[in-house]
């Protein structure tokens, strides 16, 4: 057998066997975090001061906008991993990750307006930090129109690259915007080197909700992958041999 | 007010509440969806090749 | 290959002016001292931020007219408003008003936006908050 050409789709086969692995107990973990999160976020939590029962869009709002920027970083570096090592997996997350950023955007964004009409009385302002995840909004889309913009699917992962690295600017500018310039949105919650002016029973929630969404995100990326890594691989040993399930 | 009623009206909110996790279901509901259909059809693709004999199985 | 580089790059320049000339537009409010200082436009729409003073709201019982003085701890400006403001707004809180000035120096707005801030608390936490502070010989 020829040992070179093993080695070089042998990455690949690795992470399809542990993407099969790991996404049964991701989906659970998934699950059982949106419950524990759900029930105590919009039953258990008292409701807030000023903003009643209004506040509870926050257990929505606030995992998709910190999953919509954790995310592009993620695809930036794999990105960038993909143009400097020319790494297949790499272009495959890379390409996994933009749909997925894009909906948690795209949801920040709604969610964000949602909120905003009844508190602030508008549905929207282009004030730095709407802006600046608006804007994050059009990156992942011009990356995903990239992504499909090729026959060659390796120099259409390395266009997007180059355009997720570009952006990867946006990502302190978001965060930062409400600092930098004077804002309608309001100033961090918790992302600050300060105690969390929260109260902790709002909190537990919040963070939960997070941790919810990150794992969803994991368990998504690796299902994501599988489709992607069996068509790279379509001429391999090991995709030939795979044992097919009887469902997906 | 019982208590589900009170839930379900979110202080007078209930439209925006309720948009907002209905949204964030809907379209976390479809980023699971899409993918598995993507999977099992190339996984059918794959089962296809087979039959078809475009894979050589032969080579051992 | 040489094409789709120039082409990205292009993107990513556009991109980089956008926000750029977003830094010019992006909302900025002025301030009741920048407003008396002379530094906001006079003959369009701006945007007046700061904070509602305490005991300064009138409602004019004919119409829905409000009237109330917006303070940045070093300058006030009145503001008056016809329309219904929105949930958050009242006495203490910060907020974002668009209009114009008026020959007189009121500022009429045309829109009232209220801020909240990044606090997040239960109702019976905020009253003690204010209790002690009013022990404490705080404003609260």
């Amino acid at each position: 057998m020829n040992f070179a050409f093993l080695h070089k789709y042998a990455s690949l086969m690795h992470a399809y066997r542990l993407s099969r692995t790991l996404t049964p107990w991701l989906a659970g973990l998934t699950l059982a975090l949106f419950a524990w999160g759900l029930v105590s976020g919009l039953v258990f939590a008292p409701a807030d001061y000023q903003q009643g029962e209004s506040f509870r869009i926050m257990y929505v709002h606030v995992p998709s906008a910190w999953m919509s920027m954790f995310v592009y970083v993620t695809m930036a570096a794999a990105g960038g991993a993909a143009l400097v090592w020319k790494l297949k997996l790499a272009e495959i997350v890379a390409r996994a990750c933009a749909p997925l950023g894009a909906s948690f955007t795209f949801l920040a964004l709604v969610t964000g307006s949602l909120w905003g009409k009844p508190m602030w009385g508008t549905w929207w302002v282009w004030d730095a930090r709407l802006t600046s995840e608006l804007i994050l909004l059009f990156l992942y889309l011009g990356v995903m129109a990239l992504h499909g913009a090729f026959d060659d699917r390796r120099a259409a992962a390395r266009a997007g690259a180059v355009l997720s690295l570009i952006g990867v600017v946006n990502i302190p500018i978001i965060h930062f915007s409400v600092e930098w310039w004077s804002t309608l949105h309001q100033g961090a919650t918790v992302t600050k080197f300060d105690k969390p002016s929260i109260h902790i029973d709002m909190l537990i929630p919040l963070l939960v909700m997070i941790a919810a969404f990150q794992c969803y995100f994991f368990w998504n990326l690796l299902v994501r992958v599988r489709a992607q890594i069996l068509e790279y691989d379509r001429n391999a040993a090991w995709v030939r041999e795979l044992d097919l399930p009887t469902r997906a | 007010m019982s208590g589900l009623d009170a839930f379900l009206h979110m202080g007078g909110y209930a439209v925006y509440v309720w948009t907002s996790y209905g949204l964030a279901l809907v379209v976390l509901a479809l980023n699971v969806l899409l993918p598995r259909r993507a999977e099992r059809a190339a996984l059918a693709a794959l089962a296809r090749r087979r039959e078809l004999g475009t894979i050589d199985d032969a080579q051992a | 290959m040489l094409v789709i580089g120039l082409g990205v790059l292009g993107i990513g320049v556009a991109v980089a002016l956008i926000l750029a000339a977003f830094n010019q537009n992006l909302m900025y409010f002025y301030s009741p001292s920048e407003v008396a200082r002379g530094e906001a436009p006079g003959n369009r729409a701006f945007r007046l931020g700061g904070m509602v003073v305490k005991g300064s709201v009138q409602r004019d019982p004919q119409d829905l007219t409000v009237r109330f003085a917006v303070t940045d701890f070093a300058q006030q400006r009145t503001v008056t408003y016809k329309g219904i403001l929105p949930d958050l707004f009242r006495e203490g809180q910060g907020i974002v008003a668009i209009g114009q000035l008026d020959p007189g120096g009121v500022f009429v707005a045309s829109e009232v936006l209220a801020k909240h801030d990044e606090n997040y608390m239960p109702p019976e936490v905020a009253q003690a908050l204010k209790d002690g502070k009013a022990q404490a010989g705080m404003k609260p």
